[in-house]
């Protein structure tokens, strides 16, 4: 098996939160597809995955790939009942952007955009950080995702009592501490096995 | 086995069988099934790969020691005590934990624009006489964790060097990677839940084993 380290240039990082789309480069070497196994496959769960450098080095353990990526997608994709999908991406957006993740938060603060047409109030989220005057139930989405991300955790009876008055149920609630608390994952990978590019295709 | 194994999530959570908090849990099935899922890919998986169970324990302990999460805390602290081939491992890694606490998140952005954002704060590395008892291995599996959960825009190839300089192959590092990052989750939805659950009433159990 390769060890290469793979070090990049870093001329194309990204030095500010954006909207617009980005590449990811890893540091490590993703499994060429050859040396796929039927596991390998599983563990993609969606085979257009394979092109993605990003699965391909997390496929280097599938089982726990596979499990990952079927939690994300129903955190972020059953919209059957509980929080409006635009609001899961704004929870995903925030904690992304109080943890520093620029890549994660350039994906969740776009689909944030298209679900809620809201794109002025995203950008602020952006420019300003985690700070910025969204609108009372905006805010306190961002502040109880703020919270959840902080370590050791900060969310307490306040934030749920600022989410119920700005007219979320229980279930809603949960949607928001899944979504927050889902966010914490993905940016740890991001953040850890490679950087963005401003080339979407490097 | 006779039963399945319980929710983690549920059992440190404090979420009863026929609780409102399980009832909408329910409606996330699948969430909820793959967070428990991941646990075991993690903790009980298929192949063990190059990850040993001990070392997973370890950081586990160490993850959930820092995050400061008590019900966490005990849970994997007790896999690490059942785990070690040795008691003094256990004792090493308490003291790690006591010196390793801090708050996150902090760390640097890339230099322009976001530099005013930046925040310095702990960087932790093991003791000397610490390493030396829990190898050099372990030692840069625990830095590494610690970056993560602290200060993960932090992280660059230099620290992926030192994992692969300690031992750790590709695939032990994306192993590592996901067993921190799935905690840094894991722990927030109980800490979320276990709070929902505090202003329905319930968990009163939970929270009086845990303090």
């Amino acid at each position: 098996m390769s060890e290469t380290i793979v070090v990049r240039a870093s001329k194309d990082q990204p030095v500010t939160f954006t909207q617009e789309e980005l590449g990811w480069l890893p540091w490590l070497d993703p499994l060429p597809e050859a040396e796929f196994t039927e596991r390998h496959w599983a563990g993609l769960v969606e085979r257009s995955r394979a092109k993605s450098d990003y699965f391909r080095l997390l496929v280097r353990d599938p089982q726990i790939l596979e499990a990952r990526t079927k939690t994300d997608k129903d955190i972020f994709y059953n919209i059957a009942d509980g929080l409006p999908r635009a609001e899961r991406e704004l929870a995903a957006a925030a904690t992304s952007r109080y943890n520093g993740c620029i890549y994660c938060t350039s994906v969740h603060a776009r689909f944030a955009t298209v679900h809620s047409k809201r794109r002025d109030d995203i950008q602020r989220l952006l420019d300003q950080g985690v700070g910025a005057d969204l609108g009372e139930r905006w805010n306190a989405i961002v502040s109880a995702s703020v919270a959840l991300a902080s370590t050791p955790s900060a969310f307490g009876q306040e934030h749920i009592e600022q989410l119920r008055g700005v007219g979320l149920d229980d279930a809603e609630i949960v949607d928001v501490i899944n979504g927050a608390a889902f966010f914490n994952w993905a940016n740890r990978l991001m953040l850890s096995l490679g950087e963005p590019s401003t080339v979407v295709d490097a | 086995m006779s039963t399945e194994p319980k929710d983690v999530i549920d059992l440190l959570a404090g979420i009863e069988p026929g609780s409102s908090l399980d009832g909408i849990r329910a409606r996330r099935l699948q969430a909820r099934e793959n967070a428990q899922k991941s646990y075991l890919a993690l903790f009980e998986p298929a192949d063990i790969g190059d990850v040993a169970v001990a070392e997973r324990y370890a950081v586990a302990a160490f993850v959930a020691g820092i995050h400061a999460e008590p019900a966490a805390a005990s849970f994997y602290s007790a896999g690490f005590a059942r785990s070690a081939d040795r008691s003094e491992l256990v004792d090493v890694l308490g003291a790690e934990i006591e010196r390793a606490r801090t708050e996150g998140p902090y760390g640097a952005f890339p230099a322009g624009l976001l530099s005013v954002e930046d925040k310095g704060g702990l960087i932790h590395r093991i003791a000397g006489k610490s390493r030396s008892v829990l190898g050099g291995r372990l030692a840069a599996a625990l830095e590494h964790a610690h970056l993560l959960v602290f200060h993960p825009r932090d992280a660059n190839p230099a620290a992926i060097r030192m994992l692969l300089e300690a031992g750790w192959s590709n695939t032990a590092i994306v192993t590592l990677s996901q067993l921190v990052a799935f905690l840094c989750f894991q722990i927030r939805t109980i800490a979320g839940l276990r709070t929902l659950g505090a202003s329905l009433g319930h968990g009163a159990s939970v929270s009086a084993k845990a303090s």
